[in-house]
């Protein structure tokens, strides 16, 4: 099963409520996977700013002093956000890499759960009320998200495979369904120096898209390719630093629903998700078409 | 497109005047409440029109309902809507997530908007009315009801159709009727192919004569009998045909 939703603001009124908006619409799904959920929210990127949010099984360890450790290591300024078992590193967007470096030798336990100007990224084990609370993202602004709560099928319950997966700068996707072919496509992947954290097929996915868009395409055409050169059923709910994307399989067998109106493009896997949404009596209402990409950009 | 939707009173004569609806508030009762309470009707009972507040996209909502009674439901639904109906008026004045009257025995459903995936699959008997688009899927393994689709459907729809009407007034998706048996499809637009072993087929005049009563018992008004293409089972399939023994 798997639930999953998103959130694309036009009305820059909503922001300050999106984490309240998407949670709401998340926890709503509740029963369509109670085994981890998580959620990615992007702030309007500054330009001068990157962050990367990273996991620790042990946040007590690993998060105390880490700014200052860090900071000297890159040889730049950072600070360090800690929420629960995540914390948002900022620093200059000149000094990413070499700050997954370090981290490497520094935090050898910590995960990074994904990185760029605009997104973090938070997912845990459990129900999708526990994890919104654990991070606060009720209280959260942002210009768009998405969010997944997981019935796992074809990897282990983790917090690394939970959703979204993340595979590039401000790239993320959230699946429903199951991919039979991503052995094979992981490997032609890693052969073009893609790098995996699991053995997850949604994982590939993502990583195909970040591959993709590496190779000069744009989000369309990425989720395009999808059609093509992924085997199984999938609904993909995709965000970017500035959008998100939507694509469903061919058979299309996992469900999709979405609702426009001049404040929002919203994504559910069922209406039920949306019916919180201010003015969705009076939405556009649809199911999105198989084998059709669909985007929005700010 | 030009469409009457059915009333209350059509669907059901006998309730026409009945004004004492029992009003059901899911935002106050639980759904397990109001599906209890239908399954608690009695032949003969007085509580013969009903109305569900605020569904807000619940799933099950009426189902299994076996007595003759109309139920308005003002919103939209989830999943298996209408499931099993047996003799009830179901209206839903909004749109229906998927599975909406799956095994439906008789009795009549209208979905004032859209439906979702296999819409009155493996329906038995009654009158399925989708007054906007369906999506995929829709009368799959369908076994004798009838299915009025204001709109268009989606691809697969038909798949394996054993008896009973479908009846688009819009277009139809890929690979429609695919491994049909002997139930009628009748498409007014365009069909963007048909599955395996369905073939469009000639109206006759008893086709004609089915098809305008199917359209008049859906409240359906301005459009001929006459527009409309048959698609059925080209009966290839039903026996195994030796040459193709080395595929196996």
């Amino acid at each position: 099963m798997c639930g999953i939703v998103g959130l694309f603001l036009k009305d820059k009124a909503l922001e300050p409520k999106l984490g309240a908006m998407l949670s709401e619409m998340l926890v709503s799904l509740s029963d369509r996977g109670p085994d981890s959920a998580g959620i990615a929210i992007y702030g309007a990127a500054t330009g001068n700013e990157a962050k990367i949010t990273v996991q620790s099984p042990k946040p007590d360890r690993d998060f105390r002093g880490l700014d200052a450790e860090l900071a000297k290591a890159i040889s730049a300024p950072v600070s360090v956000a800690v929420k629960s078992t995540h914390a948002v590193i900022r620093t200059t967007p000149d000094k990413v890499d070499a700050a997954r470096e370090a981290l490497q030798t520094l935090r050898p336990d910590i995960r990074i759960m994904g990185a760029g100007e605009a997104v973090e990224i938070y997912k845990e084990v459990g129900l999708p009320e526990a994890v919104v609370d654990r991070f606060g993202v009720r209280a959260m602004t942002g210009t768009h998200g998405i969010g997944h709560t997981r019935m796992a099928t074809e990897s282990a319950v983790t917090t690394m495979g939970a959703h979204p997966f993340s595979t590039g700068a401000d790239q993320c996707l959230v699946h429903n369904g199951s991919l039979s072919n991503h052995n094979n496509v992981r490997r032609e992947l890693i052969r073009d120096g893609m790098t995996f954290e699991t053995e997850n097929d949604t994982e590939v996915a993502a990583a195909y898209l970040s591959n993709r868009m590496a190779h000069g395409k744009n989000l369309g055409e990425a989720l395009e390719g999808t059609l093509s050169d992924l085997d199984g059923f999938f609904t993909f709910v995709v965000g970017t630093k500035n959008g998100f994307g939507v694509v469903r399989d061919p058979i299309a067998c996992k469900p999709a629903v979405m609702a426009e109106t001049d404040q929002y493009v919203a994504f559910g896997s069922e209406y039920r998700a949306l019916t919180k949404l201010p003015g969705i009596d009076n939405a556009r209402v649809w199911e999105p078409e198989p084998a059709t990409v669909y985007f929005w950009e700010h | 497109m030009p469409a009457t939707p059915m009333s209350k009173a059509e669907r059901e004569p006998g309730n026409a005047h009945s004004q004492a609806s029992r009003v059901f508030d899911l935002s106050v009762h639980s759904l397990r409440e109001l599906n209890q309470a239908l399954h608690k009707l009695t032949p003969g009972s007085n509580e013969t029109a009903w109305e569900v507040l605020n569904p807000k996209g619940s799933h099950s909502v009426a189902v299994g309902v076996d007595q003759p009674v109309s139920i308005d439901v003002r919103g939209s639904v989830g999943y298996y809507c209408a499931g099993m109906n047996d003799g009830a008026a179901i209206t839903v004045h909004g749109s229906a997530g998927p599975g909406v009257g799956e095994n439906m025995m008789s009795g009549s459903i209208v979905i004032k908007g859209d439906a979702s995936q296999y819409a009155g699959a493996t329906g038995r008997g009654g009158l399925l009315v989708i007054e906007g688009n369906a999506s995929s899927r829709c009368g799959i393994s369908m076994k004798g009801i009838d299915i009025v689709v204001h709109g268009n459907i989606g691809h697969m729809s038909a798949f394996m159709a054993q008896s009973g009407n479908l009846v688009v007034l819009g277009d139809a998706g890929d690979a429609l009727g695919d491994s049909i048996y002997e139930a009628r499809l009748f498409v007014r637009g365009k069909v963007e192919s048909l599955g395996a072993d369905c073939i469009a087929k000639e109206m006759r005049p008893e086709h004609i004569e089915l098809l305008q009563a199917l359209l008049d018992k859906a409240g359906v008004t301005g459009v001929k009998a006459s527009e409309f293409k048959r698609y059925g089972s080209a009966r290839k399939l039903y026996n195994f045909n030796i040459d193709n023994a080395d595929a196996y």
